[in-house]
């Protein structure tokens, strides 16, 4: 009797932290079902970010709700038309980047949101910011390039940055198909740690591409 | 009984998974629904964000006591108790606005904060060297902005009906002496400092803040740059001189030292366009600066900045009293300065913002009449015999200043503090038959200051502020209060109004002047409408300053006008507007400044409230600048324009009394600047170095200019003062080496 109830106590353990984890799982994965398509929508970004922030609070200890929380908050802030709002939620996606640097220091994944955020808080005024912000973005791109050479994403950004930076400064679509091209490469060869692990980017790498033929 | 629990454990973990609604509304605190709140059953993954109607629904199968948390940013997070039972549950919470940097009003009346970061930014050093009108001169380009006069025969800034020295120039808290080379008759001269240095800049025409004062009608506050983004170096090769410096990063970017030498010869760009003096010895200037910067455990930084330059000039100009003679003025100046400031937190949310400033100055000035054959023409005739003397000024100046700050609740902050600020002055003036006077006047002036922040809500401000001071040389207390209030009209509008008490010390030229002087005065009253977002700045100015006890002069038993009391007055009051556009029309940034002003005041020997003359009753400018991305040039234009300003002739009658003999007004000034930047490297990330050839060319058209006149001994004459040459084109070659600077130095459009 004293063993079945052992037995029964950790089979209640066991259950408990399969279906958290479980749990887990499925909720990444439903909130990243509405990444995908909820890329272009600002509404369901920031719900989506809010989402993913919850998760982050409870898993204390996972890099990737913080990642994907602050990865939502950055695309919203491209979104905005309101350049006077773009800072704010920029800062917001950097605490949200902080939490997830703690957590997993050097990864060249957060490299990459760090560089977004950093073309954010540039494109608010490029003019008066590109030195400081200018330099923030390459350098973690740089970064972002040499801590997970088979990461595709840094040199999507690259390329999607180049493809928008006129001719004349450097930019356009020669240099950025070059960039676009190792990021296809490398997105296919690209092997997430687990599926809820980032895959993004491949899909608008390909657009890109397309539209610089 | 096992068995039974069990079961009852099976039946608990089953039970909870019966999901219930939770919804309701959140809004601010007027009922205002807000937008992307994020709701959270706090450690569940359960919540919502609200939508456009600031209502949420979740379903969540947690049970009983659960905390429910609303966030957004801007406004206070709450976190409410709510019981979860088996039905549906509706919770609403307001929230509390949030007084914060991003949404507050900044006190902003009377001035212009200008910087690299800052959203109000109105003007930022790469603005200041693309201003064709400026030349790369600091304090030119803000004479683009409202409230300040288009005077070329005399350097500084003359504000709202002001004197230039009523306009002081601090650097990191400190005030700068000798901001300007010294003066040279009937030719402005430039600052000495370059405008990189500063990453920021609050140029206050009026109401400034209690932390500085000695300065009646203006205070243009320079803050020298943190650290640079990275190891550089710099050549410059223009038709004045050339220079170079180093800028060096240390690797972990927490450290910075600096080092730059200039000389500048005005040899090949006097050979080519005529000056209307004659130049028996060329401009030249040799300059040296020296800075380093570092960054403290908490986040502040100690940061030094030396500077060392000694320039010489000699011009000949005709004598205005004789048909053959010519005047010979010469210069020699050697000038020193120093400042090293600290600023940190130290704790507990004080601030601390320290410096001490040492600097000197040395100026030898000669003047000679000379006759057609450039030989020193001497006569005992009164006229001529006070034109031949030579002129030695010798200065020493030290400030040592603190002020600590308290962060309160929200933005609310108090700040105080104080200074104490040395002068030493000396100067020896040698007539020709060897009379000589040594004046020398030492001062001391403590000031202690203390403010205030108050933010009501987001939408009301205020700052109150009080300075005490007292100098040596009058040996009297005055107390100097400050006002201004800001309210937020609407998105990104706001308004303003300020009020405060200045108190000036005499200017060093009419001292010592006879005993009982007293502090001359101004109040200000100032109120202004700014509405402003990144794309564009508007902004309206009306104002009205009061000047009380002015120094009135005399001329003393020496021959000397010396400041002998303080029986002057006048006041100035005028609009002004300001509209800048950087997104109407593609790659092109213009603004448009507007001033009126309507002045008379009654001071040194005015013999009564008159319009001065260095105040013109309307002003504008307009500048505009094109980047034209194919041809990698940007083209840059300016143009200035200013009523024509009266002039006197003020002399003793016969009675002893100053009165004005002869008056009446210049012509219009126009000038119109142009400017191209050529930049071949750009976007050459690969190249090693950068290149910027610099074409500018002041007063294009070539219009007539005149500043004031000048008037003989007995007023049986006149003569206009006009610019030293119609146009001055600089051309000039700006090379870097290390860093790609290309979007530095144009990228209005990237």
């Amino acid at each position: 009797m004293k063993k079945l109830f052992l037995t029964t106590i950790v089979l209640f353990i066991t259950v408990a932290l399969f279906a958290q984890s479980e749990k887990y799982t499925a909720a990444m994965k439903k909130n990243l079902q509405g990444l995908d398509s909820g890329m272009r929508n600002p509404a369901s970004l920031l719900t989506l970010a809010n989402n993913f922030e919850r998760i982050a609070t409870v898993e204390k200890t996972l890099w990737l709700p913080y990642y994907y929380a602050a990865l939502a908050q950055i695309n919203y802030a491209f979104m905005q038309q309101d350049k006077d709002k773009m800072d704010g939620i920029a800062d917001k996606a950097t605490a949200l980047i902080n939490s997830a640097d703690s957590l997993s220091p050097k990864n060249s994944e957060i490299s990459c949101l760090k560089s977004m955020v950093a073309s954010c808080h540039l494109m608010v005024n490029p003019q008066q910011r590109w030195q400081e912000y200018g330099a923030e973005s390459a350098s973690n791109i740089q970064a972002a390039m040499q801590q997970d050479t088979s990461n595709p994403r840094p040199y999507f950004l690259t390329g999607q940055g180049l493809k928008y930076t006129p001719e004349q400064f450097g930019g356009g679509c020669k240099p950025a198909k070059a960039q676009l091209q190792i990021a296809l490469d490398k997105y296919a060869t690209f092997k997430p740690a687990s599926d809820i692990n980032p895959t993004w980017g491949k899909e608008y790498t390909q657009k890109l591409m397309a539209d610089c033929q | 009984m096992k068995h039974f629990l069990f079961i009852i454990l099976i039946f608990a973990y089953i039970n909870t998974k019966s999901q219930i609604i939770v919804s309701g509304m959140i809004t601010d605190n007027k009922n205002k629904p807000l937008y992307g709140v994020s709701i959270v059953l706090k450690n569940t993954y359960d919540g919502a964000t609200t939508d456009s109607l600031g209502k949420y629904s979740f379903t969540t199968t947690e049970k009983g006591e659960q905390l429910l948390q609303a966030t957004i940013s801007g406004y206070n997070a709450i976190v409410q108790k709510i019981i979860i039972g088996s039905s549906p549950l509706n919770q609403n919470l307001s929230l509390k606005e949030q007084i914060t940097e991003l949404r507050a009003v900044v006190i902003s009346a009377g001035s212009f904060a200008a910087s690299d970061k800052v959203k109000g930014a109105v003007l930022s050093s790469l603005d200041v060297v693309t201003t064709p009108s400026a030349n790369g001169d600091l304090t030119s380009a803000f004479k683009t902005l409202p409230g300040t006069q288009q005077v070329g025969e005399s350097e500084g800034l003359f504000v709202r009906g002001g004197t230039a020295t009523e306009t002081k120039i601090f650097m990191d808290g400190n005030v700068v002496n000798n901001f300007f080379y010294t003066s040279t008759p009937g030719i402005a001269t430039r600052g000495r400092f370059n405008p990189f240095l500063f990453k920021g800049t609050v140029f206050s025409t009026g109401g400034y803040s209690a932390l500085y004062g000695q300065a009646l009608s203006a205070a243009l506050i320079l803050e020298s740059k943190d650290l640079p983004e990275r190891t550089e170096a710099d050549l410059s090769l223009s038709v004045v001189g050339v220079g170079g410096g180093i800028q060096h990063l240390s690797k972990d970017k927490k450290s910075s030292w600096g080092v730059s030498v200039n000389y500048t010869n005005l040899w090949l760009a006097f050979n080519v366009i005529k000056q209307k003096q004659d130049f028996f010895q060329l401009p030249l200037v040799n300059q040296g600066d020296f800075n380093f910067r570092f960054k403290t455990k908490n986040g502040g930084f100690v940061k030094y900045y030396g500077y060392v330059s000694s320039n010489k000039t000699g011009f000949r100009a005709a004598d205005i009293d004789s048909i053959n003679l010519k005047d010979a003025f010469s210069i020699k100046n050697l000038n020193t300065y120093q400042n090293i400031s600290w600023k940190d937190g130290i704790g507990n949310g004080w601030k601390i913002n320290t410096g001490i400033s040492f600097s000197t100055n040395k100026d030898d000035i000669s003047n000679e009449t000379q006759d057609a054959e450039n030989k020193k023409f001497t006569s005992s005739d009164p006229i001529y015999a006070y034109k031949n003397f030579t002129l030695a000024n010798r200065a020493r100046y030290a400030q040592a200043r603190a002020v600590f700050e308290k962060k309160l609740i929200g933005l609310n902050a108090v700040r105080f503090g104080a200074e104490y600020f040395y002068s030493s002055e000396k100067s020896t003036y040698t007539l020709n038959d060897g009379t000589s006077i040594t004046q020398k006047v030492d001062d001391h002036i403590v000031a202690a200051f203390a403010e205030t922040d108050i933010y009501v809500t987001n939408n009301l401000a205020a700052k109150i502020g009080t300075r005490l001071e007292h100098s040596a040389i009058i040996n009297k207390f005055n107390i100097a209060p400050r006002v201004s209030l800001a309210y937020k009209v609407g998105q990104n509008a706001q308004a303003s109004i300020a009020y405060g008490i200045f108190y000036q010390n005499p200017e060093r030229k009419y001292l010592p002047g006879l005993a009982g002087l007293d502090y001359s005065r101004a109040s200000h009253y100032i109120a202004q409408y700014i509405k402003q977002t990144m794309g564009y700045t508007f902004r309206v100015e009306a104002f009205y300053k009061k000047y009380n006890n002015l120094y009135k002069t005399d001329t003393s038993f020496k021959g000397q006008e010396i400041a002998a009391n303080n029986n002057g007055y006048g006041d100035a009051k005028g609009i002004e507007l300001f509209w800048r556009d950087k997104q109407t029309i593609k790659d092109v940034d213009y603004w448009f400044s507007y001033s009126y002003l309507n002045t008379k005041r009654n001071f040194l020997n005015y013999p009564t409230a008159i319009q001065p003359s260095f105040a013109a009753t309307h002003t504008a400018s307009f500048v505009f600048k094109r980047f034209v991305l194919p041809l990698k040039i940007q083209f840059n234009l300016s143009y200035n324009f200013a009523t024509g300003r009266p002039y006197y002739r003020i002399a003793k009658n016969a009675q002893g009394k100053y009165a004005i003999t002869d008056e009446g007004k210049t012509i219009n000034y126009n000038s119109m600047s142009f400017s191209v930047n050529y930049l071949p490297k750009i976007g050459r990330k690969d190249a090693k170095s950068f290149i910027v050839w610099v074409l500018g060319v002041t007063n294009v058209l070539g219009q007539n200019q005149v500043y004031t006149y000048n008037y003989n001994y007995n007023g049986t004459r006149k003569e206009a003062v006009t610019p030293p040459s119609k146009r001055f084109v600089f051309i000039g070659c700006f090379l870097s080496f290390g860093i790609d600077r290309t979007q530095d130095a144009i990228n209005n459009n990237l």
